[in-house]
This record gives C-alpha cells, sequence and structure tokens, in this order.
C-alpha cells in the first residue's frame, strides 16, 4: 500500500509540474510590423554555472521586450534553451533551436559558458549560423570562424590589461597570483597575466594554483603569497572562491592589494557576504549596476523589478547582445528575403568589417575585430564602503 | 536431427535484432527526413551510452563489483582516441579507417586502465573497488585537466604546465589544459555507434554464455563455494572488468570523436552515476535492459524539451527515474507482467 501511495505521489508530481510548467513559458512571439528574426539562446538555467546563464537569459529577454515595443524595422523571437553547462547537451540544445526555427532566419545567441561555446560554435560555423556570444570568453571561441562573436573580453586580454594597469599605476613591488588551474577561463587570464607582466618587469614573486573541484580551504596559497611576500595578490577567479580567500586572508591578518577579473562582479550581492572584506578590493568588469547613466538605471529598475536582484555583468552583456544584433539587421538591406545563411554571411560581414559601432550597457561605441573578438575597455572599479567606484 | 536453440543465445539473438531493427528504423526514418535535427544529433552520443551501459552491466551485474568511475576509463579512450585520430592523419587518409583505429586505440587505453587499477584491487574482498574507481575516474580526471599535448614534426610533446609545453610554428595543440581537446575532426557517425554496440553485444554475450562468463557469474553468486571448485578468483574478475574497461574506452573514443570540443570535466563523479543508474534501472544483469534503458534515458532529458516545460525539465527527469524504479519493484505490476508473459511463453515453448 506504501509503495503504491508513493507511485501516485510521484505521479501526481510529475503531472503537477507539466500543469504548472505550462504558465512558466512566456510568449515570446514578436508582433507588429517589419522583419522578424529567431534568436535562439543557448545556456545553463540549470547546474554548476546556472546563475550565469540565468543571467544571459534574463537580460537579453528585457532588451527584446524592449526592441519589439519599438516596433522598428527588425522584430526578435526569442527563445533559450538549458545546455546545463555541457558540451554535448549544448549541442543537443542548438540542434532544438534549428528544429524550432525551420525555415525563418535564425541567429545564435550564446552559449553563455565557453566550454559549450566552442562545441556549438563550431556547429554554427558548419552550418552557416550567426553566433553571438555574451560571455564564452576564451579565444577558442571565435579562433578561425568568421561568423562567431564575442560580446565580451577574451580571457587573455583581460589579464593582459590587469598586469599593464598594475604596471602603469605603481601599484605594489611583489606580486602574488592565485588562480583556478582546472578552469579555462581563469588559467587563461591567469597565463596572459604572467606573460604580460614578464615583460612589463613586474615581480611576480608566487604563482598559487587550487584545483577545479569544490575547495574550500586556500590557507596553503595565501600563506605561499605572504610569505614570499607578495603586496599584490591577483585573483582571476569567481566570485565564490575568491569571497572565501577574502575571508581567509583577513583571518591570518594577511592583507594585500587584491585584484580581480570580471568574475569577481557578483560578490557584493552574495547572500550573507561580509562587505568590509571587500574593502579595497579593485576588479576589472565592463559594467557596474550602480552606473548613473540613464539606460543602465532603466535596466537595473526592469531588472530589479522582474527578478528582484541586482543585474551582473552577464545580464548586461546579454541586453547588449540583443541591441546589436537588432541594429546590425536593421542596417542590412534586403533582410526579409534572407535565408539563415544569407543573413549570417550578412551580419558576419557587417560585424567583421570594423565600422559597425554598437552603444550599450557595457560600453559606448563597441565594435568588433574581424577575429570576433570584440574591442571596448574594462572599467577598472575599486570597492568602497560596499559599493563600486571608478578607480 | 532436430536442434533446439537453448533460452540463452534466443535471447541473445533477440538483442541483436532488436539493435539491428532500431539501425534500419531510423536509417529509413533519416532517409526520409523524418527525423528532427535534435533527435538525429543525439544517435551517437546515445550509441556510446548504451555501450557504457552494457560495458558497466558487466562489472556490476554480471561480476556483482561495484564500479563508480566507469566514466574515467569513457575518459581515457574518449582522450587517447582523438590524440590517435590526429596522429594518424597522414598515415591512414580514410576517416572511416581511421575512426576504427581511434577506437581501438581507445579500448586499449581503457584496459590499460582497467588492468591498473584491477589488478592490485580485484585481489581485495568487499567494496574496495567501488572505492578506488572512484577515486581513479576523479584522478583521470584531474590529470587530463592539467595535461597539455600537442604534436610536431619533432613528435609527440606533453607537459602538466602551459610554460614548459613548447611546440615549433607549424604544431597543432591538441589538449590544452583545462581547455580540454579542441579543434578535433568530427569522424563519428551514427553506422559506427551501431556497428560497436553489436561488437559490444557479440564480446558481452559470448563471454556471459562461456565457460569464463559461468565462472564469473559463481563468483558473484559465492565466492567462496567458487574458489572451493578451483576457479581462480583473480583472473576471471580481472577477465570481466578489462573487457568492460575496453569497451568504455572505444565508447569514449567515438564520443569524443563526435564533438569538436571535449574537457576532462564532462567525465566526472556524474557521468559515472548516470551510467550506473542506467544499469540499474534496466536491471542488474539484463543486457537488454540496458540497452533499452540507456537508449530512452539518455534521450529523455532532451524529448522534455519539446514540451512547454522547459524549465521543469530536469526535475521531471528525476522524477521519472524514480517512478521507474517504483513501477519495475512494484510486486503488483511485476506479477502483472510475468502472468502475461509467462502465460505466452508457456505456450511457446510447446
Amino acid at each position: 500500500m506504501k509503495k503504491f501511495l508513493a507511485l501516485l505521489l510521484a505521479l501526481a508530481m510529475t503531472l503537477a509540474l507539466a500543469a504548472c510548467g505550462g504558465d512558466g513559458q512566456k510568449d515570446n512571439g514578436a508582433s507588429g510590423s517589419g522583419v522578424t528574426i529567431k534568436v535562439g539562446g543557448i545556456g545553463p538555467l540549470t547546474g554548476d554555472a546556472a546563475q550565469y546563464g540565468t543571467a544571459t537569459a534574463w537580460g537579453a529577454q528585457i532588451a527584446v521586450d524592449e526592441i519589439n515595443a519599438l516596433n522598428g524595422p527588425v522584430q526578435l523571437d526569442y527563445r533559450f534553451e538549458d545546455d546545463t553547462g555541457v558540451a554535448d547537451t549544448a549541442v543537443s540544445a542548438y540542434n532544438t533551436l534549428k528544429d524550432w526555427a525551420k525555415d525563418a532566419p535564425l541567429v545564435i545567441y550564446g552559449c553563455t559558458t565557453t566550454t559549450p561555446c566552442v562545441a556549438v560554435a563550431s556547429e554554427a560555423y558548419a552550418d552557416r549560423y550567426f553566433q553571438l556570444t555574451p560571455s564564452a570568453s576564451s579565444p577558442e571561441v571565435v579562433n578561425g570562424k568568421d561568423n562567431v562573436f564575442q560580446m565580451c573580453f577574451t580571457d587573455p586580454y583581460l589579464g593582459t590589461a590587469g598586469a599593464d594597469y598594475l604596471s602603469e599605476n605603481g601599484l605594489g613591488t611583489k606580486y602574488g597570483i592565485i588562480y583556478n588551474n582546472g578552469d579555462a577561463y581563469s588559467t587563461g587570464i591567469a597565463e596572459a597575466f604572467l606573460e604580460e607582466a614578464k615583460a612589463k618587469g613586474l615581480d611576480v614573486v608566487s604563482t598559487q594554483t587550487y584545483p577545479d573541484d569544490t575547495t574550500t580551504d586556500y590557507t596553503v596559497q595565501l600563506n605561499a603569497c605572504k610569505d614570499a611576500g607578495a603586496d599584490v595578490v591577483f585573483l582571476p577567479i569567481y566570485y565564490t572562491p575568491a569571497s572565501l580567500i577574502l575571508a581567509q586572508a583577513k583571518q591570518m591578518s594577511y592583507a594585500p592589494l587584491f585584484i580581480g577579473g570580471d568574475g569577481m562582479d557578483g560578490m557584493l550581492d552574495m547572500d550573507g557576504f561580509d562587505k568590509s572584506l571587500a574593502e579595497g578590493l579593485l576588479l576589472m568588469t565592463p559594467f557596474s549596476a550602480g552606473a548613473e547613466d540613464e539606460r543602465t538605471k532603466s535596466f537595473v529598475e526592469k531588472y530589479q523589478a522582474e527578478h528582484g536582484i541586482l543585474p551582473n555583468q552577464f545580464a548586461a552583456d546579454g541586453y547588449d547582445c540583443m541591441y546589436a544584433i537588432y541594429e546590425a539587421c536593421s542596417q542590412i538591406d534586403g533582410v526579409a528575403d534572407m535565408d539563415s545563411a544569407q543573413l549570417c554571411d550578412a551580419l558576419s560581414a557587417l560585424f567583421g568589417g570594423g565600422s559597425f559601432k554598437v552603444d550599450g550597457l557595457t560600453g559606448t561605441g563597441m565594435t568588433w575585430k574581424s577575429t570576433g573578438e570584440i574591442s571596448k575597455s574594462p572599467l577598472i572599479f575599486k570597492v568602497e564602503n560596499g559599493a563600486y567606484v571608478g578607480a | 536431427m532436430k536442434k533446439t536453440i537453448n533460452k540463452t543465445s534466443l535471447n541473445g539473438f533477440i538483442n541483436y535484432g532488436m539493435v539491428i531493427a532500431a539501425y534500419a528504423v531510423i536509417q529509413l526514418l533519416i532517409g526520409g527526413k523524418l527525423i528532427s535535427n535534435s533527435l538525429q544529433s543525439l544517435l551517437v552520443p546515445a550509441c556510446c551510452y548504451i555501450v557504457m551501459t552494457v560495458s558497466l552491466n558487466l562489472t556490476v551485474g554480471i561480476l556483482g563489483e561495484l564500479s563508480l568511475g566507469h566514466a574515467g576509463f569513457m575518459s581515457l579512450g574518449a582522450f587517447s582516441g582523438i590524440v590517435s585520430s590526429i596522429l594518424l592523419q597522414d598515415v591512414i587518409p580514410s576517416p572511416l579507417l581511421r575512426l576504427a583505429a581511434a577506437m581501438v586505440i581507445g579500448a586499449l587505453a581503457g584496459a590499460l586502465g582497467g588492468l591498473v587499477v584491477g589488478v592490485p584491487v580485484l585481489r581485495l574482498q568487499g567494496d574496495y573497488l567501488a572505492i578506488v574507481t572512484l577515486a581513479f575516474g576523479q584522478i583521470i580526471k584531474n590529470i587530463i585537466m592539467v595535461l597539455y599535448v600537442g604534436v610536431d614534426e619533432k613528435g609527440l610533446h606533453m607537459a602538466v604546465k602551459a610554460d614548459s609545453f613548447y611546440l615549433s610554428d607549424t604544431g597543432t595543440v591538441i589538449i590544452k589544459g583545462p581547455m580540454g581537446a579542441v579543434g578535433v575532426t568530427k569522424l563519428a557517425s551514427f553506422t559506427a555507434g551501431f556497428l560497436l554496440i553489436m561488437v559490444t553485444l557479440l564480446v558481452v554475450q559470448n563471454l556471459v554464455n562461456s565457460r569464463a562468463g559461468r565462472a564469473i557469474m559463481a563468483l558473484r553468486d559465492n565466492r567462496i563455494a567458487a574458489e572451493s571448485v578451483g576457479i581462480n578468483v583473480t583472473k576471471y574478475k580481472l577477465m570481466a572488468f578489462v573487457i568492460s574497461a575496453a569497451l568504455a574506452g572505444s565508447a569514449g573514443a567515438l564520443f569524443g570523436l563526435n564533438y569538436s570540443s571535449t574537457v576532462a570535466s564532462k567525465f566526472d563523479f556524474n557521468a559515472s552515476i548516470l551510467v550506473l543508474v542506467f544499469v540499474v534501472l534496466g536491471g542488474l544483469g539484463s543486457i537488454r535492459g540496458s540497452i533499452i534503458a540507456a537508449a530512452l534515458l539518455y534521450v529523455l532529458p532532451e524529448l522534455l524539451r519539446g514540451f512547454d516545460i522547459a524549465e521543469y525539465r530536469m526535475l521531471i527527469y528525476a522524477i521519472i527515474l524514480i517512478l521507474v524504479m517504483l513501477i519495475t519493484n512494484n510486486p503488483a505490476i511485476q506479477n502483472f507482467i510475468n502472468a502475461k508473459f509467462k502465460k505466452k511463453r508457456k505456450g511457446a515453448v510447446k
């Protein structure tokens, strides 16, 4: 009898979920005049990287709603598929989007994370779909593909920029670095940083790594930096481990200048994070939710009203991607008669041509190189009294 | 002279027939363009997971030892297959033959891994194999994660740090540390996956029905009794375990050559558990159950995308797994199925 009840309960749960799932799906069908371009997004909505995927999905959704409300020459029909942050699932998601678009022109928006993006990019390259990724930052994503473009900085660019900033501003005398050697993002930045540091004559006294698996204790790495006398520690890592590093450094009363990349963005909004720990932290990111311009303010307001949290850099990149696609499609003649492959060629030529400029939340006058990398400059922020200020 | 086919070989033939029929139907659907892109892209990985599940069933269901690191062997096969497919580019120009060679090398790599783990551990009693295979999977993952492999005119280069890794200008990087293998030429095809399943069935079913297979099952059922009649415990355990690892290696090679990039973190503990779930839900020791469970459960999360329930996709998947577990273990339903099928079978035998 008990077993039967368990069975019944499980069945009921499935049905209930199926029922309430129906309401969750938003109708993104474009209305109004003009050409409709299908934009298929891919990113992790579940799994370890879910917070980044949902941010890119939500940020783009806000832009799509704004664009469709404009009733301009181009309407976007937007759908986002979950890839759980895994390459083979991302390829399945990509194929699902292809089925969804059928013969209508399709542009691929994604993936959020690097590894799935490399896999999808080579598929999109072979099938001729234009692809714009908000946040997959490895140069491998765009390498050798004329139709794949990035909205974010590449990892090496950020590493080089970090070393340049330190040497130009004369910050520190001895440098330490702690990075995740199981993560492409972290390793990419660290390698470029070390190379540029060597070129600029920065004295890197300690290079520390930790593995990709859940690590919660960083005292070994911090002690090594402390013993080597590093007064600046570069942390090209995501904010969850970084917050632990800051807390543990404080416990051992080690107070060097910490500097991080765009992966640090979001730390101040973490639940239960003691903001005083981040005091004086420098970070390089293209976006700050505290910026005062009209467009950022309205974006942050909408995002907060809908989802209850502050948007991070991923959401802003997603928002900018939609505007880049919209503006590019508006500039191309005869979009109405194009299929995906023709649209891909036209968009690739426009983006790669160098004269196409987009203003967005993460930069003004953003242009792309023909390789697919973006040209915009990172802003350096300093955390003061629990908020970002320009540094 | 009247020759009757015994029940076990009949069972084996049904399995072959089922796989061939499924292959034929899917080929027809592809020919008639009746199958969606997303389903078509799942065919090769589904084949890989079927082979993984059948091979793990050999260890878990037939040998009776718990292995929690099956994805580690898949990883060994995937990366050795990718590296060898690039090294053999000039030697074997035909992509089909190169895929076959890569799968053989993947199988050898898997077998070697199985041997290294199996030789010391299978001599022990208890749950040690589970513990060691668990660690083995993690070790393989962490090693490949920091491994840099490339090839230039001087030969193969390997390093565990980016700054000690040098290649000449004409060299190609094959594995790039945490980036994994990138720029892989995709060689895998559904037909290759189908052939791999057939080879796996041939190997596993013939092993199970052989003298060695009976010895392996005797070990599972009662080790002491089996030893007392003179069965060499380590030899037969190692045989089953290494074959299982080799098949996982070749499945890995096919999987790795189906995507343009592969990372080591794909083959983590969760991947091992996923395969184990397929084995358990398909039924321990049942080859047919493994094939059906792997095929359906691998494709299921992607099929759930089709409904308006995308947000709850993975949640529903988990609940369906629980449902399958409950239903297959429910005595009322089991009795019902047994009653239906036993009647038929009795009639057929007479």
